[in-house]
């Protein structure tokens, strides 16, 4: 049995009115990759904070026995002498400063004085070779994307001598292909034998990277699940933890499925780019919705399936629009107007809820109103009961958890957000929805809650668009589906049709054919 | 449970609570002088500017925390304009009036596009102001009249609608409309607090305990009529205060009960989310500084009678008299929150601040220092407050 670099016992963590972890123990062995899964709040990211200092020695209780000694870490400086380096979800990267500056932030080369600045590209150089990438690190961070920022994030780790090396959701921004990339990238490291703890949402990459994948529940730790065998433990397997049920079913039933006349219809649709009009985001598009049908769009990231939702809905993103779009039949003139899709009956909800979804620092009441605000009010004067009303209306039916309408949007749950999303749009009563991502980073049991909301509404006669980059999302909810990529639609499928070999091999079949 | 929900209570209007202090603590040190009924009538009279402007700046840090640096500029150019109209021109009050509303709204119309339409960001599209417009009505002025100001002495009528009394009263002989004025306010206030109550209910609403709604309509009430009584002892309502609680109440009730309202606060909270939710967001950064042009223009109108004459130093620091009431009253620096009460107690508290240093008749030079530290302490104060409740 290999030497155990970590292990933390008995740890339990109390915020004011909660505890987030309760008597919570985690073994590390080196040298391998260890999976912490489980639905959001469940204390990951806690526990990993506690791991690493940014809760130090004394607001918790237990301990941390790192490398055979008891660590009593006062700050994150502490455990990043000792090499255990955290890498978090959110990109801590200056976009406008060079990557070997970013590399070398708070850790800069040098005496105390002056930075040796020959030194640090040097070194930084160096690193970015370890994880691959080519750039020189004189270069500026903004010029780079996203999936290479991440690789400087890891290198920016190596340069601190990681010796274990913690990623919190490392590939949650990332597209499919960089993913794989950056996954490969963790196997190389092992090789080496360096130690990772990863925290993902995505299970096809626990199951395919990890060797151990601990559990954690509601603050404890339920399992871990050892992922050495001949076949990877199964996405089902690892669900049934975390939610602590089987889970027969991650898609419920449609019912009463009546697919009507087309509502929605759009034809050679092209939009070209804000910033460098030369280039086609959506590129001559046409498609369709019928009334009670869920349509899905599925794509890679970067696609065009955001930007031909969005070019849609008001013309809210693009430039140079060309191309029809029918509702009913008829021909609609084009207005650069988001209210005037709403008033079309459109809906857009977004993928970045925080972003451009949510007014967080407004209530419940108010996010749900936003959008319709004219129902609940008579000559612009708002009728606050009635939207009262509403808001407890829709918040009983979409189940969001909270303990009242006036709660700040901000203080909910990923999940719970998504919902408010939800009943915003819903209320604005549209016929057609365009969801955009509508499971992003929300867990098992929410994605539940949101499935059977998008088949409640294609039941009652809308029309529903469901954009996901999820292959078995897309699946399982679609009675249609259009394959997107490289901003053109590359396929159409029947749902009963559609499998995920069929669905890979269209789009690389295009690829190859571009 | 009671103890906890006094707290809240507390916590909610912290800022209520430091301003009774401090009027408490100058009424010690002035010996009970800031209680004088004339005391009342100034400390209306010198502020009414600060809650016209703070209204309008109110609206545009709501939209993302931006602000308007030219208005004070702006109060000195258009009072240089009107004293030329009515002293220079001979024009009549009314068209005086009529044509300086036209250059605020026109300066509003030109400021509001540029920001809202070309994206020039708020703080240096009003710099530019801000540098030119003081100059510019120095210049008018001194071009006009020797001294560099032109007296509005002679202009009893513009005069009357912007300052004086309403029916005034020799001083010392007590003024019963005013009372009688105090007396209908405070009942409306008693009735609109319990009406709403009862409307609640009616619905089944959660609404405020009957003790609640004694307490806060009693002290409302209370303190209408206890400032009414004191006006009335010193001559009557003063004109400014009835341009002042206009507006106030136009305010309070366009953000707290309307769509457009609504909207301002959106924008300030995210100004993407509540574009791709319909909200013409454009227009509602126009509307915000067209908006402040207009509140400018009654300022200065208001600025001008009380000082009887138009002068290059008229409206100096107004702007940050603005923005000082409105942080202080808890308006967001970063925009999407913040209330037109919260203005008026934070306008207040720097008015009472400065009514009570002069009273003591402390150094000018003291008087800022004084005032920069209670600045700083009021916002810590608010924001450690409410850090707690968290």
């Amino acid at each position: 049995m290999a030497k155990i670099l970590l292990e933390m016992k008995n740890i339990t963590k109390t915020f004011p009115g909660v505890k987030a972890l309760d008597n919570v123990n985690l073994q590390v062995e080196e040298g391998e990759i260890h999976a912490l899964v489980g639905e959001n709040g469940a204390g990951k990211s806690t526990l990993m904070n506690v791991l690493s200092g940014i809760y130090p020695y004394g607001t918790y209780e237990g301990d941390i026995i790192y490398n055979g000694q008891v660590c009593k870490f006062s700050n994150i400086k502490d455990s990043e002498k000792l090499g255990i380096v955290i890498i978090h979800q959110e990109l801590a990267l200056v976009p406008e400063m060079t990557i070997g500056e970013n590399m070398y932030l708070g850790n800069e080369r040098g005496h105390s004085f002056a930075i040796n600045w020959n030194q640090t590209y040097a070194e930084a150089d160096k690193y970015l070779k370890m994880v691959g990438l080519e750039e020189s690190s004189k270069i500026q961070v903004k010029t780079i994307g996203t999936g290479k920022q991440q690789l400087v994030e890891i290198a920016k780790a190596l340069a601190k001598k990681a010796k274990l090396l913690i990623l919190d959701e490392p590939t949650s921004s990332l597209n499919e292909e960089d993913s794989r990339a950056l996954l490969d990238l963790m196997l190389s490291f092992k090789k080496q034998g360096m130690t990772m703890i990863i925290i993902s949402h995505k299970l096809n990459e626990v199951s395919y990277v990890a060797d151990k994948i601990t559990v954690i529940r509601d603050g404890s730790t339920i399992e871990t699940i050892d992922n050495q065998g001949k076949e990877p433990v199964s996405e089902e397997r690892i669900i049934k933890g975390m939610v602590g049920r089987e889970i027969t079913n991650r898609f419920p039933k449609r019912e009463n499925v009546k697919i009507g006349p087309v509502r929605m219809e759009v034809d050679h649709w092209t939009v070209h780019h804000p910033l460098y009009p030369e280039r086609k985001v959506v590129d001559d598009v046409s498609m369709y919705v019928r009334q009670g049908e869920v349509v899905g769009i599925y794509g890679l990231m970067g696609a065009g399936r955001t930007e031909l939702a969005m070019s849609i809905f008001g013309q809210s993103y693009g430039v140079n629009f060309s191309g029809e779009l029918k509702l009913d039949g008829k021909h609609i003139k084009l207005r650069k107007s988001e209210a005037d899709a709403i008033k079309h009956k459109i809906a857009y909800v977004t993928e970045d809820r925080k972003g451009n979804g949510l007014v967080l620092s407004q209530s419940i009441k108010v996010n749900t109103s936003l959008a319709n605000l004219g129902a609940i009010s008579k000559n612009t004067v708002i009728d606050g009961d009635k939207e009262y009303a509403v808001a407890e209306e829709y918040r009983d039916k979409l189940k969001i958890k909270t303990p009242s309408v006036e709660q700040l949007v901000g203080n909910l749950s990923g999940g719970n957000q998504q919902k408010v999303l939800l009943a915003k749009w819903m209320f604005a009563e549209p016929d057609i929805l365009l969801l955009d991502e509508p499971t992003r980073g929300i867990d098992v049991g929410a994605k539940y809650e949101i499935y059977c909301i998008i088949n409640d509404l294609a039941a009652a006669g809308k029309c529903v668009v469901l954009i996901s980059s999820e292959l078995p999302e897309v699946l399982g909810m679609s009675d249609r589906i259009y394959i997107m990529n490289e901003a053109k639609i590359i396929g159409e499928m029947k749902a009963s049709e559609a499998t995920q070999e069929n669905i890979m091999a269209a789009i690389l079949r295009s690829g190859r054919g571009a | 449970m009671e103890n906890k929900s006094i707290a809240a209570v507390l916590k909610k209007n912290a800022m209520l609570i430091v301003l009774v202090l401090v009027y408490l603590f100058f009424l010690i040190l002035t010996k009970g002088g800031i209680f004088s009924p004339s005391s009342f009538t100034e400390l209306i009279n010198q502020n009414a500017y600060v809650y016209i402007l703070g209204a309008g700046m109110l609206m545009c840090m709501l939209t993302g925390g931006n602000i308007d640096l030219s208005c004070g500029a702006f109060v000195c150019l258009l009072g240089a304009f009107g004293g030329v109209f009515m002293v220079v021109q001979g024009i009549s009050t009314g068209l005086s009036i009529l044509l300086l509303l036209l250059i605020g709204i026109g300066y509003g119309v030109i400021l509001g596009f540029l920001i809202a339409y070309v994206h020039i960001p708020p703080w240096i599209a009003t710099l530019a102001g801000y540098l030119a417009f003081r100059g510019l009505g120095t210049a008018i002025l001194s071009s006009n009249s020797m001294t560099g100001s032109l007296s509005l002495a002679t202009k009893p009528d513009f005069l009357g609608i912007f300052y004086g009394r309403i029916l005034p009263t020799e001083k010392g002989v007590f003024n019963w409309p005013c009372f009688l004025f105090g007396l209908l306010a405070a009942a409306i206030v008693v009735l609109v607090v319990f009406m709403t109550r009862k409307n609640r209910l009616a619905k089944g609403y959660e609404a405020d305990t009957v003790k609640a709604a004694a307490i806060k309509s009693g002290i409302g009430g209370a303190v209408i009529i206890l400032v009414m009584t004191q006006l009335a002892l010193d001559g009557g309502i003063p004109i400014t205060l009835l341009w002042v609680a206009g507006i106030i109440l136009i305010y309070s009730f366009i953000t707290s009960k309307t769509t457009v309202g609504r909207h301002f606060y959106v924008v300030g909270g995210n100004m993407e989310a509540a574009r791709l939710s319909g909200v013409n967001t454009r227009r509602i950064m126009f509307l915000a500084y067209l908006n402040m042009a207009v509140l400018t223009s009654i300022a200065t109108f208001t600025v001008i009678a009380r000082s009887q004459s138009a002068y290059a130093d008229v409206g100096k620091n107004f702007e940050m008299d603005a923005i000082s009431a409105c942080v202080v009253g808890g308006v967001s620096a970063s925009g999407g929150a913040g209330t037109v009460l919260g203005m008026v107690i934070g306008a207040t508290l720097i008015g009472v601040i400065n009514l009570g240093m002069s009273l003591i008749s402390l150094d000018a030079n003291y008087q800022r220092v004084v005032k920069g530290f209670v600045l700083l302490a009021a916002v810590v104060f608010d924001i450690v407050s409410k850090k707690r409740g968290k």
